[in-house]
């Protein structure tokens, strides 16, 4: 089966415009002669925005505000195009580049305020068997389908990501441990209970095994480090039966007032001889 | 937290055919001694003739240096980088023993990054052969750097005071091990106690909440086991401010008396 059209992980190269232009919104974002402008402040260098607006029309991006080659227009054209090098381009989720910036940006959060947050890496399970029986476009309908419920169950300051071929991750700020595994089972049952047609009349049920590591208020560690931790535990959801969920123990340091009662129980240790 | 290339020994018998024992002395709290009976408690390791290493891990804010009054060329830092070779970074320190010191700009290795790990990892890989003690000082509070430094020692000393903040902060940090490390059991020191027989009656206690708290989630019960305890003694003060060891300067005073029977009990496993 050919691929679907927009499981092309790529901008396409300038051969393609033609395609491109069909799919944008109507040519709205390069208006007559923006594809070579010279802008403020650049010593009169003509630059050439042929590409970069090829690239945001096929995305799918709206007119841009501004006159062509102005700043209120070039700053556009830069938060435009960070957005689509932000995302993945089959899901609309967020991509790999920008989730490990914002884990890191995660990181110091909680070091900072001190509320745990967690991260689980998910991925679709035996997902080669479902390219190999109905075709990759099947295969793109249930990664956008499993990408669609992910983003529907977390709470709207999560951030769903599609970080690899069959595979997401989530970050979930502010996540006590035992709000977590809540959630990483909510997040499972819901994708196993979806039905995703992939073509009239057919549908298919995917399931997804989920593992995640929390960052508690001491966290001092990178992106890298965090994920690999997520990706430990997803690998013993995977090697234990998938379409499960294992999360690693959270290491709680609060002390409460109970443990406190009972470690000061005695007035005075010298009693206690 | 990362526990992918711990040492899942939970006793130590002493040193072994494979090279040192490996202990990491920690404190939930900053301030308690902890640099303090590390250094003496390697003097006095020495002295009953092991072949012992300091390793400096409070990587980011080392004093070991400010304590041993000690301040070398050639570091830690160097090591990681690969300016120079670990043996030429190793010194001898004034109680008989030797110290890998971190340095400064060790700052950068305050985060627990893939360098730091496996830096970390082969550094202590390097010098358990030639040694048949060695001690890692590793930073206070809880901390992924600290938390990984533990989890590669074959056994984990923590160093608290009879205080209510500093017993706190051991508890927890006893708490995050159990729950982080297959380890079951914790060693303690109790410094600054004030009778005999405190720090006795403090392994107790907080054994007891470990009982009630921690280990009826537990497959496998953490054991807290008493070092020792250090009394406090004017001593420790004049030693520090001159930055001469306890074990170079008073040898005899209660404090020193209290760290080497705390260093037989270790010998002994």
């Amino acid at each position: 089966m050919e691929p679907s059209e927009s499981a092309t992980p790529h901008p396409r190269p300038q051969g393609a415009v033609g395609d491109a232009r069909q799919q944008g919104a109507g040519g709205d974002v390069r208006p007559q002669g923006a594809g070579d402008v010279r802008p403020q402040g650049t010593d009169g260098a003509r630059l050439n925005f042929d590409v970069a607006l090829q690239l945001l029309e096929q995305s799918g991006h709206g007119p841009l505000p501004g006159e062509p080659g102005s700043d209120a227009w070039l700053q556009a054209v830069i938060d435009a195009l960070v957005d689509v090098s932000s995302r993945d381009a089959l899901t609309g989720l967020a991509n790999r580049r920008s989730f490990e910036l914002s884990l890191s940006r995660e990181i110091d959060r909680v070091a900072r305020s001190g509320e745990p947050a967690l991260l689980l890496a998910l991925d679709i399970d035996h997902f080669k068997r479902v390219n190999d029986t109905h075709g990759h476009a099947a295969g793109d309908q249930v990664i956008r389908a499993v990408g669609r419920v992910l983003a529907e169950t977390v709470r709207p300051m999560d951030l769903v990501a599609r970080v690899g071929g069959e595979e997401f991750a989530i970050v979930l700020p502010n996540c006590p441990a035992a709000f977590g595994s809540q959630v990483a089972e909510r997040i499972r049952t819901r994708v196993a209970h979806q039905a995703v047609e992939i073509a009239p009349g057919e549908r298919l049920k995917a399931t997804v095994s989920v593992g995640g590591a929390f960052a508690p208020q001491w966290v001092r560690t990178t992106a890298r480090l965090w994920m690999d931790r997520a990706d430990l535990q997803l690998y013993r959801a995977k090697s234990e039966g998938r379409n499960r969920c294992c999360l690693e123990p959270a290491a709680v340091s609060l002390v409460s007032a109970e443990e406190k009662g009972l470690l000061f129980a005695s007035s005075s240790f010298q009693d206690l001889i | 937290m990362t526990t992918a290339t711990a040492s899942t020994k939970t006793t130590a018998k002493g040193a072994t055919g494979s090279g040192a024992c490996i202990t990491a002395v920690t404190s939930g709290k900053g301030g308690v001694g902890k640099t303090f009976v590390t250094a003496n408690l390697a003097a006095a390791l020495a002295r009953q003739g092991e072949r012992v290493l300091v390793l400096d891990a409070d990587l980011g804010l080392a004093n070991l240096d400010v304590v041993l009054n000690l301040y070398p060329k050639l570091t830690l830092h160097d090591v990681f980088t690969g300016q120079t070779r670990l043996e030429d970074a190793i010194l001898p320190a004034p109680g008989g023993f030797s110290v890998l010191l971190a340095g400064s700009g060790m700052i950068e290795y305050s985060r627990l990054t893939p360098t730091v790990r496996d830096q970390l990892h082969d550094v202590i890989q390097q010098v358990r052969p030639r040694f048949d003690r060695v001690l890692l000082d590793t930073g206070a509070g809880i901390s992924d750097v600290v938390l990984y430094t533990v989890s590669l020692a074959d056994e984990v000393l923590i160093v608290a005071t009879p205080e209510p903040t500093s017993l706190t902060d051991a508890y927890a940090t006893i708490k995050v091990l159990a729950t982080t490390q297959p380890r079951r059991l914790i060693r303690l020191l109790v410094n600054q106690v004030q009778r005999v027989g405190e720090g006795r009656a403090i392994r107790k206690q907080l054994q007891l909440v470990v009982d009630r708290f921690v280990n009826s989630g537990l497959d496998q019960p953490v054991m807290i086991e008493l070092l020792g305890e250090v009394p406090l003694d004017p001593s420790v003060r004049e030693s520090v401010l001159k930055r001469e060891l306890l074990f170079v300067r008073a040898p005899g005073c209660p404090a020193a008396i209290g760290i080497a029977a705390a260093a037989t009990k270790h010998i002994a496993g």
